[in-house]
């Protein structure tokens, strides 16, 4: 019989071709946007971790407390220990002190007077040739010219702003900032490099040196902003960031607001809602895409049951029970689920293959964006992508025939003579 | 000798007191009234009158598509209207043939399919379904048409497939509902002498609903309905010149 019904299902188009499509075009969206979703969420936490706060973050408490508006005077001090008990403790952890300034670039002309100034972003990190910061910020990937400092008062600057300012490799530039303390501070370094790293943000006017010259420049002796911590595999793990934090922090219960304190990216980054959102898009996603679906194959469904009005009476004239007809809508619906998954399933993983290799270039659609995002989101694959789609576009398939298949019980028997003879 | 049901054994439909009524509106409409009959095993009779004479009313009952507002209707021992619905599905899946006005071919199933399908729902062999389906199409001289699609059929033939499916389980009774309607004069000639054929080789008892004169004049038991009562009963000779 489900031979029979399965034949049937394949000759009439109208009855497998439209469902089939459906479904697979619906599962292959749900996939799609589902590992591009994942892969958008993994590059824009990824480069908020790389570039603003680590996966977890030691600063003081007033650090902490001040966000965005929090200045050098708030900065961490004896980082050499911090950095020694972290590194004690959570061996597993890649620590690197950091601190962000802000300032002006000046740069002289021959004679020494300022030929053009420009506001700066700067940041601190460790460039020794044994810093993790060389990975986590891409530095060696992100080179446009030049080479990484590696002589005191080298500094590298993002390509697009070295070009404006018409600075040259070699060139000296000045940075005018504010010590620790609120003196003005200022140190002439060399250019040494440009990045370009594929981040509005950071490519926007960037300056990046070493801690130590910054220490020195902005008068704080071993101290720094913070310290970021990334976890082992590189993915933000926020069950684990979570108890890192609970256990530094319950060895370190000073209230005093200079004291150190561990936050996780969660919490740093302010993207807390961003986190939870994230995590139910995809479920959202699939939803809306299953009652879309559902809705769609459920109309299918009931322009079917017209079109096969008279089949359908002829198989009760001779003697199929309402249940047994039923039950065979539903088979041949599962029949079209499970093809229409695979299909849509396949169709959406190639779709993500090609955009988690090749990738979608943004950058033309936010070119004042501040927001620390790679310029190529990129989608990913997971083992929840194979069933993100399937199991809905399976069940779509088969609510949307149970329910319109609801049609058959509410044919009259004593009226088939009648129908079947007009 | 009675059966279970209280019938002869050689009666396959019986009906006492037959009485079903519809509403329509606030009125209630009388569609049969009183009807009692019987008929025998390898009757070909035909329920004879015009439109709202209760004919296809009294079909449907008797193929327990229906079950009747008073009286009783026995066929094939069941009492129609003591039958679940599931038991009146399984009593015409296995003894009830039905053939409709309009044909109603499965359209993307060849003849051989369309014929095969009332022994998928017995749950038949393929060998078994294999040998019924071809005699059955032997019977009314389409086996060298088993691959054709109903489209490719022409009307004749299309009603003879259908004749096949009726009869391919070997049913104790096939009702007719206007057959011929559909037919010019010589495919509805070819028709009722294949199924007068089946009648005398098979033992199958028909019982037609028509108000055809082509057909009438095959019928050897014509019952006249006039407003849902039986108006003549009578046996007669079959003028198939």
């Amino acid at each position: 019989m489900l031979l029979f019904l399965a034949k049937g299902l394949f000759r009439d188009r109208s009855r497998s071709l439209f469902p089939l499509l459906t479904c697979a075009i619906g599962v292959a969206l749900v996939v799609l946007m589902d590992s591009y979703l994942r892969g958008a969420t993994d590059a824009m936490f990824n480069a908020t971790a790389s570039f603003v706060c680590g996966h977890v973050r030691v600063a003081t408490r007033a650090f902490e407390k001040a966000g965005t508006d929090a200045t050098n005077e708030l900065a961490l001090l004896g980082v050499d220990s911090v950095m020694a008990e972290l590194k004690r403790d959570f061996p597993d952890v890649a620590w690197s002190p950091r601190t962000r300034f802000g300032g002006l670039i000046d740069v002289p002309d021959s004679a020494g007077n300022t030929r053009v100034q420009s506001p700066v972003a700067g940041l601190a990190v460790d460039l020794s040739e044994t810093s993790p910061e060389l990975k986590t910020l891409r530095l060696e990937k992100s080179l446009a010219s030049g080479r990484l400092p590696s002589r005191p008062g080298e500094i590298l600057l993002s390509d697009d702003f070295a070009r404006r300012l018409g600075v040259k490799l070699g060139d000296k530039v000045t940075l005018v900032s504010s010590t620790m303390n609120g003196s003005i501070a200022t140190w002439n370094f060399a250019l040494s490099g440009t990045v370009r790293f594929g981040i509005l943000a950071m490519d926007r006017g960037a300056m990046i040196a070493d801690i130590k010259d910054i220490q020195q420049a902005l008068d704080m002796p071993d101290a720094a902003d913070q310290v970021l911590g990334f976890l082992p595999r590189g993915q933000y793990d926020d069950r684990l960031a979570s108890r890192l934090a609970a256990k530094y922090n319950s060895v370190h219960p000073d209230e005093d607001k200079y004291a150190p304190q561990m936050e996780t990216m969660r919490w740093a980054s302010g993207l807390g809602a961003m986190f939870d959102i994230m995590g139910a898009a995809s479920a959202l996603i699939a939803f809306i895409f299953v009652t879309a679906m559902a809705v769609v194959l459920w109309n299918a469904g009931l322009m079917g049951s017209l079109r096969r009005y008279g089949e359908i009476g002829v198989r009760l004239a001779i003697g199929e029970s309402k249940h047994a007809v039923y039950r065979s809508l539903l088979a041949e619906a599962l029949l079209v689920g499970l093809i229409g998954s695979t299909i849509g399933t396949l169709v959406g993983l190639a779709l993500s293959y090609y955009l988690q290799e090749v990738g979608l270039n943004i950058s033309g659609m936010m070119p004042n964006a501040t927001m620390v995002i790679d310029d190529v989101l990129r989608a990913r694959i997971a083992p929840t992508s194979m069933v993100i789609g399937f199991l809905p576009g399976l069940l779509a398939t088969f609510f949307g025939a149970a329910i319109s298949g609801l049609g058959v019980y509410k044919r009259q028997t004593a009226m088939l003579a009648k129908e079947l003879g007009s | 000798m009675k059966n279970g049901g209280g019938v002869e054994d050689s009666v396959v439909v019986s009906t006492d007191k037959l009485v079903r009524t519809f509403r329509v509106g606030r009125s209630e409409l009388v569609a049969l009234k009183d009807v009692s009959l019987e008929f025998h095993r390898g009757e070909f009779a035909g329920l004879v009158g015009p439109s709202g004479s209760g004919k296809t009313t009294l079909l449907n009952i008797i193929g327990t598509l229906d079950t009747p507002t008073s009286g009783t209707a026995t066929v094939l021992g069941e009492r129609v209207e003591k039958l679940s619905p599931g038991q009146a599905a399984a009593l015409r899946s296995r003894q009830i043939g039905f053939i409709f006005q309009t044909f109603n071919l499965l359209p993307v199933y060849s003849a051989y399919e369309n014929v095969e399908f009332p022994l998928l729902l017995l749950g038949l062999s393929s060998a078994e379904r294999r040998k019924k389906v071809t005699d059955a199409l032997e019977w009314v001289g389409l086996a060298d048409r088993a691959k054709s699609k109903p489209t490719q059929l022409s009307g004749g033939e299309s009603q003879r497939v259908a004749i096949a499916r009726a009869v391919v389980k070997r049913p104790e009774l096939v009702l007719a509902d206007e057959p011929t309607a559909n037919l010019d004069a010589e495919n509805s000639h070819k028709i009722l002498q294949t199924m007068v054929g089946l009648n005398r080789d098979l033992g199958t008892t028909f019982i037609f609903s028509t108000h055809d004169e082509k057909v009438i004049r095959y019928l050897r038991r014509k019952i006249s309905l006039v407003d849902g009562k039986v108006a003549n009963d009578e046996a007669r000779s079959p003028n198939t010149d």
